[in-house]
């Protein structure tokens, strides 16, 4: 029974979001979302290489023959990667200097390569695109809300983009960052939190 | 057989196509990703080392080939009327190649000042090449015939604590930088008058 296009697209967004409900793809999640602008950095490169892999591996399905798929998908994938770092070192320098060796390593993001497998080799373009038009935007929720939770407990202030920032310190005075929050041990507990409280939504 | 050269056939072809797109984006991106590490990088280290220039150094610039290499070579013109120009050179260090950019007063010879540009040492230790004034301050006004090495190695550089490495391996690139400033002297010269 196929699915309508609507419901290919929602699935990423609740049933089945990457970090939060797959608990996938945590080597990023954890690594870059020390600001909410990395996190929607990261989550827009992902978004840009999964579609573009579904798309091409669903595309190339009848050509792929199964025993090398994994090599062709890794080709496919790498190529985008390699595209998206040229990109960003071309037009968001800033932001590229502050991801650093993550953006390479989307390369090895088992969500990219996982809906490659799992989905794209198996179903139609339309359906395909829709699947990563999914999942990479609830993957780039996922890391906003993260980097919004971490840059707010451990600066105390929420930078949108660029210069569009907002300090917790003109809502509540006497609000004392909680620096942990930014640091690697931070990461842990706040996606912790994170699961636990997305746990007790989706029960 | 045949499903053997499929497979051969579809990996080569995929490969090639890749190959052939990711050199297609990387020439076409290669300029402005050069404005941007000038923006970012070699901009901040030119705008530190040149701060009391009365010209922009970033714009007044050109290339100089040496040997097989290209190099860009920046012009600050000082208050006093002389000339200072600036130069990148590498150095190995610890975690890779360090840049340092090296600028040179003309006029008396000596060393404006250097600032790292790009690095991948240890934070908190080679790291400090970068920042830390006690130990980059310490190459300024040293005149262009001196030999720059750390104490260990017979010189006058006080290597930075714990990181001997990295403190050898900026020492590396401003000799070099020195030598080579020295070797272009006359064309530098010219080109500046």
């Amino acid at each position: 029974m196929a699915k309508t296009l609507k419901q290919e697209f929602t699935k990423g967004l609740w049933k089945d979001l990457p970090p939060f409900r797959l608990v996938l793809g945590l080597c990023p999640v954890l690594g870059v979302t020390t600001t909410m602008e990395n996190g929607l950095g990261m989550g827009v490169a992902t978004t840009f290489v999964l579609c573009g892999s579904n798309l091409l591996v669903s595309l190339l399905r009848q050509a792929i023959p199964p025993r090398v798929r994994i090599a062709c998908f890794v080709i496919i994938i790498a190529a985008f990667v390699t595209v998206v770092e040229l990109l960003m070192q071309a037009y968001t320098y800033p932001l590229y200097l502050k991801l650093g060796v993550f953006i390479p390593l989307i390369v090895v993001n088992c969500i990219v390569l996982g809906r490659a497998e799992a989905f794209a080799y198996k179903n139609k373009v339309s359906s395909s695109v829709a699947d990563a038009l999914g999942i990479g935007i609830g993957f780039t929720l996922s890391l906003s809300l993260l980097g919004s939770l971490r840059e707010l407990l451990g600066n105390g202030s929420l930078t949108i983009w660029g210069d569009l920032s907002y300090s917790i310190i003109d809502v509540v005075p006497s609000f004392q960052p909680f620096t942990f929050a930014t640091q690697a041990p931070g990461a842990f507990v706040c996606l912790g939190l994170m699961l636990c409280i997305i746990n007790l939504i989706g029960k | 057989m045949n499903e053997l050269v499929r497979m051969t056939v579809v990996l080569t072809g995929l490969a090639t196509i890749a190959g052939g797109v990711l050199a297609a984006v990387h020439s076409g991106t290669a300029d402005r990703i050069a404005a941007q590490q000038l923006e970012y990088v070699k901009g901040p280290a030119i705008r530190s080392i040149m701060a009391a220039t009365t010209n922009n150094p970033l714009e007044d610039s050109f290339q100089l080939s040496i040997g097989e290499e290209e190099k860009t070579v920046f012009i600050g013109s000082l208050a006093s009327g002389g000339t200072a120009v600036a130069f990148e050179e590498f150095g190995r260090g610890f975690g890779g190649d360090i840049g340092v950019m090296v600028g040179i007063n003309m006029e008396t010879e000596t060393i404006l000042g250097t600032a790292v540009t790009v690095h991948s040492e240890t934070p908190g230790l080679g790291a400090k090449a970068k920042n830390d004034r006690s130990f980059t301050s310490q190459f300024e006004g040293l005149p262009v015939s001196a030999t720059v090495a750390v104490t260990q190695d017979g010189g006058q550089i006080d290597a930075i604590s714990g990181a001997t490495t990295t403190s050898r391996a900026v020492c590396e690139a401003i000799a070099q930088a020195l030598e080579r400033y020295q070797m272009l002297h006359a064309d530098l010269q010219k080109t500046v008058n």
